[in-house]
């Protein structure tokens, strides 16, 4: 794990510099994950999201990037069906995960979003023990077993690389940890009931340098298992974790490609701005 | 000038000056109760002094309740002859007790007109069953009639004597409060028995006479157990009331007192202040534990205090899950609009009903319906005599948990508020349905707001008074709502309350001079009673918070 993490960004660096070895990907050559189909989103009257067609490509990194408002948040909210809390959206199109539609009625929304975990902005741990916030989700699916507990909660705070800091203070309240920490400790919650998806949506926007090149560091490790979808603010971000970044303005696709591609050398114009700064 | 108006000074200085007020006014509020209520206890000098008045003389005997400066023109007035050129005069209000030979227990006196105060060593002042309090002199202590010690000896004497009849009456009220009563809570059980063996129609003849037999045996076993304790009362009663004492009233009456009528006996002139402290105690105690005499204006407190407590706890258990279940429907479940609104705002001014409203509904919905048709139901062997379908403890806190409804729903709804979106998005997208989030994350994060509605509820039904007068409570019930006998907690007998308790011997006393201390420490012990539920419950709070904080789910 450790020697592939040489191949993803290291601390240091910004962007794509370290990159230019790295082989193009093509989304032809990818195994698809999840595919989205005509999807439209209405807030009310406002539309969010119009005409998104794209496939997100199993155990990758997919950056969305974009201005704020453009409905990058929102498409990713679409994948765990996180929109359904609000009671004036509306959604038309599909979104398939192994060929199932999940906006289908007959999918049951909690086993979906099992499969598909989710990160927020910023780190919402529950008061509770560092333990318990782990084994929640489990204890939702109902293990009772203490044993089978404590190795899925060990297991998740080491994929997390958070192990070390908490093993000696995991019956503490959650909120004692530093911001870093719990957001760390959220994505240990994420992976810890064993989802195919992990979707994060700006997980670094409210921490420093230090504890975001830590998350970085966990993204690139976690693709290993997981399919990734991320959404961000920061460009370099995008270009040190990303394996696919997509660009969004106004609540439309402009342009979805291979990371290095993208930033190195955009198809269009409004993204080529969007990257250089000349936006707005 | 104008400067330092814009500068926001004056503000600063109205505002410290409220909060000054304010908490000047509560605090005195409080001091006042206290030592009013306080002082009470505390054994005042006997004081003996001579008032002359048109030329006859009359010995005073008695403490001083309250003395005060009024103006002469006043005193004139009334009829008395004051100098001209004195303005002011001073007049005691003194306790002179004795009702039982004098009719009056207090009396004023203008200070012109009375001798220098003497405190003689040998006036004795004493509590009684009855008849309030005696001042005099001790002569001497009889048993059975004849004279066993006089003078300074009887005084020796006395505190053994007094222990002794104290004891035996304590016990004669012992049986007759428990085993008495249990006896005739077991006659009435069977009488109870034998109605409904007669209303039950299933029963063929023989077997309905058999079985009244049968409980008619068990009545006379009884009647014969009540005989037998009954002469055990009588001859505890005479015995208690072998020894008697001979006092001197300051007229020079002899009277010949009971020792089985007196509570206790001080020689207040000569107690040390140790002495003054160890009778403060015991007088405070007896005021805590013990059951009201003479229309409430003595004895203790102790059903009331039981009463308030026993009615608070009732409706913490009633009004918490509801008021909790309301809540998470109208923040959680229930879609937010119009109708959601509306029940909102009249649930708001739910709280702001006069108490009394509630109180005639209670009477309206809970005792005459609901009590009524339970009555019919269950117990259909008693009527016409209610048993639910009469004021009682169980609708006192039905209707006050009517009446703190609002408080707790609108506390927990705010705690829920609270909860930031998050949270509940995080426990969402684990996987968790609305109902586990609920239950898991946002409840016993918000358990802090339903004890803080709880407290509220309970500081506002443990001072309610209103709306308890028709639903429950009375001036003296004859047994505490817990007793020895099944079911033990008798949901439907009537109670007493310190709030109540305050406004009748206040208000509907007898003998508004005496009750009048009784007033002010009634009302401090409902004060502190009312701290202790809140405190205890802030206890509860702030260890469920800590718990929940710490420790594994």
């Amino acid at each position: 794990m450790i020697e592939e993490n040489q191949q993803g960004a290291p601390l240091a660096s910004a962007g794509l510099a370290n990159k230019d070895n790295r082989k193009r990907l093509s989304l032809r050559n990818e195994e698809i994950s999840m595919q989205v189909r005509d999807l439209n989103l209405h807030y009310g009257s406002d539309q969010a999201l119009k005409n998104i067609s794209m496939d997100i490509p199993n155990k990758r990194v997919t950056a969305f990037i974009g201005p704020s408002g453009c409905g990058k948040s929102t498409l990713l909210r679409c994948f765990n069906r996180m929109n359904d809390l609000i009671d004036i959206c509306r959604i038309e199109g599909e979104i398939t995960i192994e060929g199932n539609n999940i906006y289908h009625p007959s999918v049951d929304v909690p086993e979906l979003r099992r499969k598909v975990g989710m990160v927020f902005q910023k780190p919402n741990p529950f008061p509770k023990s560092i333990y318990e916030n782990i084994a929640y989700g489990l204890r939702l699916q109902g293990v009772k077993n203490r044993r089978k507990l404590d190795e899925v909660v060990e297991n998740s705070l080491r994929r997390a690389a958070l192990w070390d800091e908490v093993k000696d203070r995991l019956n503490d309240n959650a909120f004692g940890l530093s911001g870093g920490q719990q957001q760390r400790l959220v994505i240990a919650r994420a992976i810890a009931i064993e989802p195919e998806v992990i979707l994060l949506d700006e997980p670094c926007s409210a921490l420093d340098p230090i504890s975001t090149a830590k998350v970085e560091e966990l993204i690139i490790d976690l693709k290993e298992s997981y399919t990734i979808v991320i959404v961000t603010h920061n460009m370099q971000q995008a270009a040190r974790v990303s394996d696919f970044t997509a660009y969004m303005y106004l609540g439309e696709l402009i342009e979805y490609d291979d990371t290095a591609k993208l930033f190195t050398n955009p198809a269009k114009k409004a993204t080529e701005d969007y990257i250089t700064g000349r936006y707005g | 000038m104008k400067k330092w108006f814009k500068s926001g000074d004056p503000w600063i200085w109205m505002i410290g000056g409220a909060v000054s007020i304010s908490i000047i006014m509560v605090v005195g509020l409080l001091l006042l109760i206290a030592v009013r209520g306080l002082g009470h206890f505390w054994q005042p000098p006997i004081i003996e002094t001579t008032f002359h008045d048109d030329g006859q003389e009359v010995v005073v005997l008695g403490t001083i309740r309250n003395a005060e400066t009024v103006t002469a023109q006043a005193v004139r007035d009334a009829g008395f002859e004051v100098p001209e050129e004195q303005e002011i005069v001073q007049r005691y209000l003194f306790h002179l007790g004795n009702r039982d030979l004098t009719g009056r227990d207090f009396q004023w006196f203008i200070g012109d007109f009375l001798e220098e105060f003497r405190y003689p060593e040998d006036a004795i002042m004493l509590e009684r069953r009855e008849w309030g309090n005696f001042f005099g002199y001790l002569v001497a202590l009889k048993r059975d009639g004849e004279v066993i010690a006089e003078g300074e000896e009887a005084f020796v004497r006395l505190p053994e004597l007094l222990a002794r009849s104290n004891e035996l009456v304590g016990n004669a009220v012992s049986i007759e409060r428990y085993d008495i009563g249990r006896i005739n809570f077991a006659i009435e059980q069977e009488r109870l028995e034998q109605r409904r063996i007669e209303l039950n129609d299933r029963l063929s003849d023989e077997e309905r006479a058999e079985r009244i037999a049968r409980s008619q045996a068990e009545v006379n076993r009884l009647n014969a157990e009540y005989e037998k304790l009954h002469a055990e009362l009588v001859e505890l009663r005479a015995s208690g009331r072998r020894d008697a004492l001979v006092a001197r009233t300051s007229d020079g009456q002899e009277v010949t007192i009971n020792l089985g009528d007196v509570v206790r006996a001080t020689r207040a002139n000569t107690m040390t202040i140790p002495e003054k402290m160890r009778e403060y105690g015991s007088r405070f105690w007896a005021f805590m534990t013990g059951y009201p005499r003479e229309a409430n204006t003595e004895g203790g407190i102790f059903p009331a205090i039981f009463g308030t407590v026993m009615m608070v706890f009732i409706m913490s258990i009633v009004v918490t899950p509801f008021g909790v279940l309301a809540a998470i429907y109208l923040r959680e479940y229930a879609k937010q609009g119009p109708v959601t609104r509306i029940v909102r705002i009249s649930v708001n001014n739910l709280a702001g009903v006069p108490s009394i409203v509630f109180g005639v509904f209670g009477l309206g919905f809970f005792v005459y319906f609901l009590g009524g048709n339970i009555d019919q139901l269950f117990y259909p062997e008693r009527l016409p005599a209610p048993t639910f379908g009469s004021p009682g403890l169980i609708w006192a806190s039905l209707t006050l948990a009517l009446l703190t409804l609002p408080v707790v729903i609108v506390s927990t709804e705010e705690g829920l508020t609270r909860i930031p979106k998050a949270m509940r998005e995080g426990s969402l997208a684990l996987g968790a349905t609305k109902a586990e989030t609920l239950w898991k994350v946002i409840v016993p994060v918000s358990t802090p707001a339903m004890m803080t509605g709880l407290i509220l509820a309970v500081a506002r039904a443990a001072g309610e008074v209103a709306p308890l007068m028709l639903v429950g409570v009375v001036k003296l019930a004859p047994n505490l709502p817990v007793d020895g006998q099944f079911p033990y907690i008798h949901l439907e007998r009537r109670i007493m309350h310190l709030g109540f308790h305050i406004y009748d011997v206040g208000f509907q006393s007898p003998n508004a001079e005496a009750a009048r201390p009784l007033v002010y420490a009634t009302a401090l012990i409902l004060v502190l009673l009312i701290l202790v539920l809140n405190l205890t419950a802030i206890a509860v709070r702030n260890r469920l918070r800590e718990k929940y904080k710490s420790e594994s789910d």
